[in-house]
């Protein structure tokens, strides 16, 4: 062997490029800066410059009369605004709505990663690990265009309880004051159903990722111990699918929050954060009111991911 | 890997696939409602078939206008989403330092932000920096959500390549530039082309950062979104929404062949 000879193949290239090349690779941080400058310029530039504009925004104040920002001073007037009954109305309602999704998604996500998980193999688990994520990369608005069809008065949901005649139950459901209407599609029920299928992928597919995680070794050590299934499944696999858990319910929630669409579409007439912030930038014109009310829901997903923490949920991840 | 010899209950085998039939029921009838023949309510299930509405959709002029606003605005976007996504990637799979976890963190938050966030801190920007609006605002918010697709793929697939090719490459005697053109990208290629189909997808359906940026310009989704408040010709939308769920499901199903390995680590 002889290691001096350069390889014949690798023809050395003009000095210019050589030198270049060995600069980058003999400089690590250079190499860095060149790699990382064009993204953080773009990043830095476009979003949080964006982000910065929204804060500087909410400072400022609507003309009531010529209809004109006023940037010339700074006022907290944007945050008073925000602590009207109404307001605290929307947010609260939101909120709620954001929970009970998170929640539903939560009991429907995890038997569906489990199985996929722990049982599924093969081609069954290709099957349903595709059949999960179609729905998530696809049209979010052909989906919600698909359960306007559905719970329509004369859709696809009253037909079917017409024929096994249920039909009472669906007018119990729609006469309950708070969640009911005048059909599915104009009611608080159908809202949060439609959220709940909206998110359920981003939820299944963070739980399957962590159960898939734990190591075959954790269970039999833990059935050698003597538990049984269910003792290991509450006293093992499920604390370590919380990180899991805790990841798919910070897309629940935070997509919940900000979405202004599905209660437009689907729902009664009451608002929500998302509908409020829309509203007011487009038909009000009131940017600054606008800008405010938009980092409620910043500011609520920092409380959540800050609780989420002091209870542990990141401690694996 | 099959460590628990005992098979999953009925109960979680019901639950499982109740949950799939539920996520693929109304895919499933906005196909039907393509060929109903009933051209004035959702009435279920329709009176007949019929494939009409196909050609009515195909010679509506609005449709078209707006797939083709869609369809640059994406290739732009993605475009611009595979330069910054990759060489992010390159930065940062293998290192360590100083506010690492920062920049990672500034990738996600453009998705991780509800929409509108993201939608209205754009729109405040533009409206301060007096740009107005054009095809360039909306490919501008649409590429810089779309760097996290291509990034995740990049990383993934950078994580799982040996840095030995890399050394051994240089020991060979090639420089950076060849070691890049003949190890690293033919190493990246597939999953390169998984992000750019994916950030292709993601744009080619973003509704809520859209309507902020644009003007008076209808992309696809501004086009189904105006249909869904004030719909003017239903079957002509049940077309389009298959049309459009072809249109995702191919990208998102060759996504997932190219980056099989790289997603599912324990699946194999």
């Amino acid at each position: 062997m002889n290691l001096a000879l350069p390889a014949a193949a690798v023809v050395p290239r003009s000095s210019a490029l050589r030198w270049l090349s060995d600069l980058l690779y003999t400089r690590r941080g250079l190499l860095l800066a060149a790699l990382l400058g064009p993204p953080l310029l773009w990043f830095g530039v476009v979003y949080l410059g964006s982000l910065f504009a929204l804060l500087a925004n909410s400072f400022f104040t609507l003309d009531e009369f010529s209809g004109v920002v006023d940037r010339s001073r700074l006022s907290l007037d944007n945050f008073r605004a925000m602590t009207e009954p109404a307001n605290v109305d929307v947010v609260l309602r939101t909120v709620l709505m954001a929970v009970s999704v998170t929640l539903a998604c939560g009991l429907i996500a995890f038997p569906i990663a489990y199985y996929m998980a722990r049982y599924a193999r093969g081609p069954q688990k290709a099957l349903l690990y595709i059949a999960v994520m179609l729905p998530l990369w696809s049209s979010y608005l052909v989906r919600l265009y698909a359960w306007k069809l559905l719970l329509a008065k004369e859709g696809a949901i009253s037909w079917v309880l017409a024929e096994v005649h249920m039909t009472w139950l669906l007018d119990a459901l729609l006469s309950t004051p708070g969640i009911g209407g005048n059909s599915l599609s104009f009611s608080r029920l159908g809202t949060f159903i439609v959220f709940v299928y909206m998110w359920l992928p981003f939820m299944i597919l963070p739980i399957q990722a962590a159960i898939e995680r734990i190591p075959g070794s954790l269970l039999e050590a833990s059935s050698d111990l003597g538990a049984r299934s269910g003792t290991t499944f509450w006293q093992v696999i499920f604390p370590l699918a919380m990180p899991g858990i805790a990841a798919g319910s910070i897309f629940t929630f935070s997509l919940t929050l900000g979405d202004y669409i599905i209660p437009q579409v689907i729902g009664d007439s009451t608002l929500f954060i998302g509908q409020v912030v829309y509203r007011q930038q487009g038909v009000a014109g009131n940017v600054p009111f606008a800008a405010a009310f938009s980092l409620v829901p910043i500011v609520v997903i920092g409380v959540y991911l800050w609780i989420a923490k002091r209870l542990g949920a990141f401690d694996a991840l | 890997m099959r460590s628990d010899p005992s098979r999953a209950g009925w109960g979680l085998k019901a639950a499982t696939w109740v949950g799939v039939l539920f996520l693929h029921i109304p895919l499933a009838l906005i196909i039907l409602y393509a060929f109903s023949a009933e051209d004035k309510s959702y009435v279920f299930p329709p009176p007949a078939l019929t494939t009409q509405w196909f050609a009515a959709a195909w010679a509506r002029e609005d449709v078209w206008a707006a797939i083709g606003l869609s369809f640059r605005v994406a290739l732009v976007s993605t475009a611009l989403a595979m330069v910054l996504g990759t060489l992010a990637a390159a930065g940062l799979a293998r290192t360590r330092f100083f506010g690492r976890d920062a920049i990672s963190l500034l990738l996600i938050l453009p998705i991780a932000l509800p929409g509108i966030v993201t939608g209205i801190a754009l729109r405040t920007a533009y409206h301060t920096a007096e740009i107005p609006f054009s095809f360039w605002t909306i490919v501008v918010g649409h590429a810089t959500f779309c760097v996290v697709v291509v990034y995740n793929n990049a990383v993934a697939r950078l994580r799982r390549t040996s840095p030995s090719l890399i050394e051994a490459s240089m020991d060979l005697g090639a420089d950076s530039f060849q070691t890049i053109r003949y190890v690293i990208l033919p190493q990246l290629g597939s999953a390169l082309l998984a992000g750019g189909l994916l950030a292709f997808a993601l744009s080619f359906d973003e509704v809520i950062v859209t309507t902020f940026t644009a003007g008076q310009q209808t992309t696809l989704p501004i086009w189904m979104l105006q249909e869904l408040i004030r719909p003017r010709q239903r079957p002509v939308t049940n077309v389009v929404a298959v049309v459009i769920i072809a249109l995702t499901f191919i990208p998102i199903l060759a996504a997932y062949y190219l980056t099989r390995a790289d997603e599912q680590p324990g699946g194999r």
